[in-house]
C-alpha cells in the first residue's frame, strides 16, 4: 500500500505495462480491438465526405446526377459502421471479462499461497475490494482505454488529415480551438474524477451510518437519542448531497462549455470558408464539410482526456492489485528443496521429501516470535514434545497458547530460535509434508457452503462415505447430524451459518479427525458445545488423541485435567509445567485459573438443575 | 400495484416539481437554440454565397452562432444544475426519511429483520432511484420535446421531408423496447453469478486460515475457478448481446439518416428543394434519431426504479412505534418498580415471562439469577419499554408503565447490556449519548464511577480517541465499562444491568460496586442479572426460572431455605473448600 488514496499526480507507466500483460492471452482481441477503433474513426470522419461529395455534385451538375453509387457507398458504409460497433464491443467486453477473470485469478491463486502473518494485516473487506472491484475497474481501463485512446487520436488524426487534404488554410483557422480543447477537457476530466471520489467516500460514510443505526438501534431507544442521532446522520447526508451536486454542476459546466467551443471552430469555418466559397477557392461542399468536422472535435479530445485521467486515478488500484500477486509467500518450501526430486507415493514411509513421513519428537529450540517489529509475543521458548503425547496449554487470553499452536503448525516461522522435527530444523522440509500431517480445529469454526458431508470430507477428499460417518460418530457428532433436517446432505448454509455454533465445532472437530493426522490442534474447540455434549465428545476424544502428538488449548477443565501434561502459559514464556496434580499442589497460577474456571463451571451445573 | 409505486415515484418529486419544469423549460430554450444554428447557417449559405446577400452577412451568421451556441450553453447549465439539485434533493429526502422512519420501528421488527437487506435498499435502491430522477426523467422530457419542437418546425420546411425523417423511427422504437425486454433476463443471470462468485470469495478469505491448515490450496481454486468462469462467460453473454444492439440500432438509426441525405438529393436534383433546406433536415436529422435510440434504456431504467419504489416504500409501511402516553410525573422518592403477574410471548410464540410478580423498592437492590433463556433479559427489556407486555401490570412510581411515554420511561429507567453497542464516534460522545447537555465534569464523574477514567486518560487522545476501525479497538471489559458510564450518566432513577460486567474483573467489578453505591449520596434503584456475581451484597435475590419467580427473599432468607440458591451456595462453599485442600486426592491425573 505506497499510497492511500487515488489522487496520483502521474501515471506510472512501468505498473501499467504489467497490468497490460495480461492481455498477452487474449492479443488477438486487443489488435482487433485497435483496429476497429482505427476504422471507427476513418468511418466517422468519412461520412461527412460524402455528404460533401453529394452536395457538391448536385450543385455542380444538378439534374444529370445519378444517385446510384451515393445509395450504395451509403449502404455500404452504413453497414460497415454497423459491424464496426458490433465488432468493437464485442471485442472491447471480451478483453475486458477475461483480463478481469485472469487477474482475479491471478490473485485468488496467490491469496491461496500466502502466510497467516498477511492475513492477520488485512481485513477480509479489503481484500474483496481488491479482488472484485478493482480487478474491474483495471479490466475496463485495458479494455475501453485503449479503444478511447486508439479511437480519439486516430479520430483527431484522421479529421485533421481530412482537412488538411480539403483546403490546408480552412483547416488550420478551424484547428485553432482544438489547443483551448484539450487543456479544458484535461483539466475537467480530472476534477470530475476527483469529486467523484469525494461523493464515492461520502457515500460509504451514509452506508455505514445506515449500518450503524440498525446495529445501535435498541442502544438509542433506550437513550431516547433518535432526534440527535438523526441529526448526526443529517450532516453525513448533507455532505452526501454537497459533494453529489458539486460532482453534477463540474459536468454541468464541461459539456456546454466544450460545445461553446466547438460552435465557435463552426462560425469560423463559416466566416472564412462562406468568404472562400464567394471568391471561388473552395466548394459550397467543402465548406459544409468543415462546418460538420468542426462540431466532431470535441468528443474525441474528450474521451482521450478521460482516459487519461483515469489512467492516472486508477494507479493506485494496479499497485494495489498487482502488489498482492507478487507478494512472495513468506512461508514456503526452500529453493534447495524445490529442485531436490519428489519422492514418489508409492513409499508410504518416506514423505515427498526424501525424508521419514512419521516423526518421534519435536523440540522448540530457544523459539522467539514476534508479529511485526513491535516486540516477540512468544520469548525464548524451549519444549520437547513426543508423538503420541497429549499436552495442554492454559493461561489468559493473549498469553501466546494460540501462537505457539500456529508455530508448530508452521502457520508461522520462528523469528528467532528453530523449531526441529527428529532433529531436523522444520524449514528444510517441506510444507505439504507437514500440512498433510496436521489438523486443527480453529476457535471460531469456519465451514464451507455445503452439505455436512462435504464439509467433514475437506479434510480427507478421498474418504468413503463410511468413513465420514465413522469419523462424526467418534467425535458424538453422528447423532447431532443425524437430527438435521437432511442427516449427512443438509446444507450448512454460508460459512456454515445454518449451524448454531457447537453444532459447528463437532463438524469441524470431524474433519479434523478423518484427517488421521500425527499432530492434532484443538485450539477452543468445544468452548461453543454444552457440558453434556462435551461429555460424550470427551470419550471418543480420548480415543481420538491416542497415538497422536495432540496440542489442546481449552477452557474446560475436564480436558485440562487429563492431558499428560500441562503448560501454562504467560507472557509469551511458559510459567509452569507438570500434571495437574503436581499444578494444584503448587498452588500459583494453574491453581488460580482452575478455581475461577471451577467456579463458572459450577454456575453452569447448578443453571442446569434450576432449568 | 403497480400504479401505486408509479404514483409513489411521483409524489417523490413532490417539492421538487418547480425545479423540474424550469429545467425542462431550460432543456427546451436550450434545444430551441440550438436548432437555430443549422437554420442560421442555411441563410448565410442560401443568401450570401448562393443569393446576392451582402459578404457582412457571413460575420453576422458567425456571430449570432457563437451567440446561440453561448445561449445555449448556458441554458444546458441551468438544467444540469436544476435537474442536480432537484434529484439529489429528493435522494436526501429519501435518505433521511428511511433513516428516522427506521429508528421509530418498534424493536420486534428488527429482530426479524436483516440488517444487511434493510442497508441495500436504503442505498442502493435509493441511488437506483436517483439514477432514474436525474438522467431519464430529462431523458424521457428531451425525447418528448424532440418530437414536439423538431416535427411541425420540418413540416414547416417541407412536408414531404418531414414524412422521410419519420419513416424509421417507428421501427427503432419497436426494436430497442423488444430488445431491452429480452436482455434484463440475462442481466439477472449475470448478476446472480456474480453473487456467486462474490460469496465463494468471500468464504475462502474469511476461512483461508482453514483452507491453509488442511493445505486445501488446489480444491479451493477448482471450486473459485468454475464460480469465476461462469461469471465471465455470464456478463460476456450480456455484452455480446448488447453489442448486438447497438450494432443493429447504429444501423437503423444510419438508415434513417440515409433516408433523408438521398431522397431530399434526390428532390434537390429534380429542383423541388432548396439546398439550405436539405442541409438543415441533414441537421436535425441528427438530433432527433439518436435520443430516439436511447428509448429502450430509458424504459428499462423506469422499471428498475419502480421496484426499487417498492422495495423502499415496504420499509416506509411498517407502522412506527406507538408515541402514545404521557410524561410521568417527579415523584418524591422515585424508582419503585411493582411488577404483577406479567406474562410475554415473543413474535416467534415462545413464552418468555409467564405471571411474574415481585416490587422492588426505591434505593433497594435487586439481583436476578438464573440460567440463560430463564426470561432475565426479556424482563430488561420490558422494563425499558423496548418491547411492551400485553398481560399484567407493570408499575413505576405507581403508574402503569405502558401509559407513560417511552421517552419519558427511558429518562428514568436505563439500561447496561452485557454485548453493548458503541457508537463509532469518540469515547466522549459515546459517554455523552448519555445526556446530550452533560458537562465535562458530570462525563468524567461517570467515568470514574464505572473505574474508566483511567484507561480513557492512557489513550492518546484521551476522550477524543475514537472508537472502532478509525480508532482503538476496546476489550469487551472497556466497551462495557464505557456503556456503565453512558448509562451512569443519564443519571436514571432505576439503573438496570443485564449482565453488564461479565467481562471485567473481580476485584475491578468490586470497586465498581463500591462506587455504584456512594454514588453523589442518592440511592439509585439497581436490578442487575450476572450470572456471577457475589450475590451476598445485594439487598434481595430472585430466582427466575422458566419466565417465572422460584424464589425471592435476603441471602440469609434464600441459603436457610431449601432451594436452587442454597444448592448454590452449597455448591460454591464446597468448592472454595476442595480447592483450599489441592491437591484433589483422586482426581489427580492417574495416566
Amino acid at each position: 500500500m505506497r499510497r492511500q488514496d487515488d489522487s496520483g499526480a502521474s501515471v506510472d507507466w512501468l505498473t501499467w505495462k504489467r497490468v497490460f500483460g495480461f492481455t498477452r492471452a487474449h492479443r488477438r482481441y486487443l489488435v482487433v480491438l485497435g483496429l476497429a477503433g482505427v476504422a471507427t474513426a476513418i468511418c466517422d470522419t468519412i461520412f461527412p465526405l460524402i455528404t460533401r461529395s453529394l452536395i457538391d455534385a448536385i450543385e455542380e451538375r444538378g439534374a444529370a446526377l445519378d444517385l446510384a453509387p451515393y445509395v450504395a457507398a451509403y449502404a455500404a458504409l452504413t453497414a460497415l459502421l454497423a459491424l464496426q460497433v458490433w465488432l468493437f464491443i464485442y471485442c472491447a467486453e471480451r478483453l475486458a471479462k477475461h483480463v478481469s477473470h485472469d487477474i482475479r485469478r491471478a490473485g485468488f491463486d496467490r491469496l491461496q499461497e500466502l502466510s497467516f502473518s498477511y492475513f492477520d494485516r488485512r481485513p477480509v473487506g479489503w481484500l474483496m475490494a481488491r479482488m472484485t472491484s478493482d480487478c474491474d475497474r483495471l479490466s475496463n481501463i485495458v479494455a475501453w482505454g485503449s479503444f478511447d485512446m486508439v479511437w480519439g487520436s486516430s479520430s483527431l488524426v484522421a479529421i485533421t488529415a481530412v482537412m488538411f487534404a480539403l483546403d490546408w488554410r480552412l483547416a488550420l483557422v478551424v484547428l485553432s480551438v482544438v489547443p483551448v480543447l484539450v487543456v479544458v477537457s484535461g483539466r475537467f476530466q480530472r476534477l470530475l474524477l476527483v469529486s467523484a471520489r469525494q461523493v464515492r467516500k461520502s457515500n460509504s460514510i451514509v452506508t455505514a451510518g445506515y449500518n450503524e443505526s440498525l446495529m445501535g438501534v435498541r442502544t438509542t431507544k433506550a437513550f431516547g437519542r433518535e432526534k440527535e442521532n438523526l441529526a448526526h446522520f443529517g450532516g453525513q447526508v448533507e455532505r452526501l448531497y454537497t459533494a453529489s451536486v458539486g460532482n453534477a454542476l463540474q459536468s454541468a459546466v464541461y459539456l456546454p462549455l466544450v460545445l461553446t467551443l466547438g460552435s465557435i471552430g463552426t462560425a469560423l469555418a463559416l466566416m472564412a470558408g462562406g468568404v472562400q466559397a464567394l471568391a471561388g477557392t473552395v466548394s459550397l461542399g467543402t465548406v459544409l464539410a468543415f462546418i460538420t468536422y468542426s462540431r466532431h472535435f470535441f468528443e474525441p479530445v474528450q474521451e482521450v482526456a478521460a482516459a487519461l485521467a483515469e489512467l492516472q486515478m486508477a494507479q493506485a488500484s494496479a499497485e494495489r492489485v498487482l502488489g498482492l500477486i507478487a507478494t512472495e509467500p513468506e512461508i514456503g518450501d526452500s529453493a534447495e528443496l524445490r529442485a531436490r526430486p519428489r519422492v514418489g507415493p508409492g513409499d508410504s514411509e518416506l514423505a515427498a521429501d526424501g525424508l521419514p513421513r512419521r516423526f518421534r519428537t519435536v523440540e522448540f529450540r530457544g523459539v522467539g516470535f514476534g508479529y511485526d517489529s513491535k516486540g516477540e509475543v512468544i520469548t525464548d521458548l524451549d519444549l520437547s514434545l513426543s508423538a503420541g503425547e497429549t499436552v495442554a496449554l492454559v493461561g489468559a487470553t493473549g498469553a501466546g497458547k494460540s501462537t505457539i499452536a500456529g508455530l508448530l503448525c508452521r502457520f508461522y516461522e520462528p523469528t528467532r530460535g528453530a523449531l526441529l522435527f527428529d532433529g531436523t530444523d522444520y524449514r528444510e522440509r517441506s510444507l505439504e509434508w507437514l500440512q498433510s500431517i496436521t489438523a486443527v480445529v480453529f476457535q471460531t469454526p469456519h465451514l464451507f457452503r455445503g452439505s455436512v458431508r462435504e464439509n467433514i470430507r475437506y479434510g480427507r477428499l478421498d474418504a468413503s462415505d463410511a468413513e465420514v460417518e465413522e469419523a462424526a460418530r467418534l467425535v458424538a457428532a453422528h447423532e447431532m447430524i443425524l437430527s438435521l433436517d437432511r442427516g449427512y446432505e443438509s446444507d450448512v448454509g454460508e460459512c456454515g451459518g445454518r449451524l448454531s455454533s457447537g453444532q459447528r465445532q463437532l463438524v469441524s472437530l470431524a474433519r479434523a479427525v478423518i484427517r488421521d493426522p500425527q499432530i492434532l490442534v484443538l485450539d477452543e474447540a468445544t468452548s461453543s458445545i454444552d457440558a453434556e455434549t462435551e461429555e460424550r465428545i470427551q470419550r471418543g476424544l480420548e480415543s481420538a488423541l491416542q497415538g497422536r502428538l495432540s496440542l489442546i488449548i481449552a477452557h474446560r477443565l475436564t480436558t485440562v485435567r487429563s492431558a499428560d501434561r500441562i503448560l501454562v502459559i504467560d507472557g509469551g514464556r511458559i510459567v509452569e509445567q507438570g500434571s495437574h496434580g503436581e499444578l494444584m499442589a503448587l498452588k500459583m497460577r494453574y491453581h488460580e485459573l482452575y478455581a475461577g474456571q471451577s467456579m463458572r463451571e459450577t454456575l453452569t451445573r447448578w443453571e442446569a438443575t434450576v432449568s | 400495484m403497480a400504479n401505486e409505486r408509479y404514483k409513489a415515484l411521483w409524489d417523490l418529486t413532490h417539492g421538487q416539481r418547480a425545479r423540474y419544469a424550469a429545467s425542462l423549460g431550460a432543456l427546451f430554450a436550450g434545444i430551441g437554440l440550438s436548432l437555430l444554428v443549422p437554420l442560421a447557417t442555411r441563410r448565410a449559405i442560401d443568401d450570401v454565397v448562393l443569393g446576392e446577400a451582402p459578404r457582412w452577412w457571413l460575420g453576422a451568421a458567425a456571430a449570432v452562432i457563437v451567440a446561440l451556441s453561448i445561449l445555449s450553453a448556458m441554458c444546458m447549465y441551468a438544467k444540469g444544475r436544476w435537474v442536480a439539485e432537484a434529484s439529489h434533493g429528493i435522494a436526501r429526502r429519501v435518505r433521511m426519511r428511511l433513516y428516522d422512519h427506521l429508528q421509530h420501528l418498534p424493536c420486534p421488527y428488527f429482530d426479524s429483520a436483516e440488517s444487511g437487506d434493510l442497508v441495500q435498499r436504503c442505498t442502493s435502491d435509493v441511488e437506483t432511484l436517483r439514477v432514474f430522477l436525474s438522467m431519464q426523467v430529462v431523458q424521457i422530457g428531451r425525447a418528448v420535446l424532440m418530437l414536439a419542437i423538431l416535427v411541425p418546425l420540418l413540416a414547416a420546411l417541407d412536408l414531404r421531408m418531414t414524412a422521410a425523417s419519420l419513416v424509421v423511427i417507428p421501427f427503432i422504437i419497436v426494436y430497442s423496447t423488444w430488445f431491452f425486454g429480452r436482455v434484463k433476463r440475462l442481466y439477472r443471470c449475470a448478476d446472480e453469478s456474480e453473487g456467486a462468485m462474490t460469496s465463494v470469495l468471500q468464504e475462502n478469505l474469511t476461512g483461508i486460515r482453514v483452507a491453509r491448515a488442511f493445505g486445501r490450496e488446489r480444491f479451493e481454486i477448482a471450486r473459485f475457478a468454475a464460480k469465476a468462469a461462469a461469471f465471465r462467460d455470464d456478463s460476456f453473454a450480456v455484452s455480446r448481446l448488447m453489442a448486438r444492439y447497438w450494432g443493429v440500432s447504429d444501423a437503423l438509426c444510419m438508415t434513417q439518416v440515409g433516408a433523408v441525405l438521398l431522397t431530399g438529393g434526390a428532390w434537390v436534383i429534380d429542383g423541388s428543394l432548396s439546398v439550405g433546406t436539405y442541409f438543415a433536415f441533414v441537421s436535425y436529422i441528427n438530433m432527433l434519431v439518436w435520443p430516439i435510440r436511447q428509448l429502450g434504456r430509458i424504459l428499462t431504467d423506469l422499471g428498475k426504479a419502480v421496484v426499487a419504489m417498492g422495495r423502499i416504500e415496504e420499509i416506509l409501511e411498517v407502522a412506527r412505534e406507538s408515541s402514545d402516553g404521557r410524561p410521568l410525573p417527579a415523584a418524591k422518592q422515585p424508582g419503585r418498580i411493582v411488577v404483577r403477574n406479567l406474562s410475554f410471548a415473543h413474535g416467534d410464540g415462545t413464552q418468555t415471562l409467564s405471571e411474574l410478580s415481585f416490587a422492588v423498592e426505591p434505593g433497594e437492590t435487586l439481583a436476578i439469577v438464573g440460567p440463560s433463556g430463564s426470561g432475565k433479559s426479556t424482563l430488561m427489556h420490558l422494563l425499558v419499554r423496548l418491547y411492551d407486555y400485553r398481560e399484567g401490570t407493570v408499575l413505576l412510581d405507581g403508574r402503569e408503565l405502558r401509559s407513560i411515554a417511552r421517552s419519558s420511561v427511558r429518562r428514568r429507567v436505563c439500561a447496561a447490556l452485557q454485548d453493548p453497542f458503541l457508537f463509532s464516534r469518540t469515547i466522549g460522545a459515546n459517554v455523552r449519548f448519555g445526556r446530550e447537555g452533560a458537562s465535562e465534569g458530570e462525563m468524567i464523574e461517570a467515568a470514574e464511577t464505572a473505574c474508566i477514567h483511567d484507561s480513557i486518560q492512557g489513550f492518546e487522545e484521551g476522550y477524543q480517541t475514537m472508537v472502532g476501525e478509525r480508532g482503538v479497538t476496546l476489550s469487551g471489559g472497556q466497551r462495557q465499562r464505557v456503556a456503565l458510564s453512558r448509562a451512569l450518566l443519564a443519571d436514571p432513577d432505576v439503573l438496570i444491568l443485564d449482565d453488564a460486567l461479565s467481562a471485567v474483573d473481580a476485584k475491578t467489578e468490586e470497586r465498581i460496586r463500591t462506587a455504584l453505591t456512594e454514588r453523589r449520596g442518592r440511592r439509585t434503584t439497581q436490578i442487575i442479572a450476572h450470572r456471577l456475581s457475589t450475590l451476598a451484597h445485594a439487598d434481595r435475590i430472585l430466582v427466575l426460572s422458566h419466565g417465572r419467580v422460584c424464589q425471592l427473599g435476603t441471602h440469609d432468607q434464600l441459603v436457610a431455605d431449601p432451594g436452587p440458591y442454597s444448592r448454590l451456595w452449597g455448591l460454591q462453599t464446597t468448592l472454595e473448600d476442595e480447592l483450599a485442600r489441592s491437591p484433589t486426592p483422586g482426581r489427580s491425573n492417574g495416566r
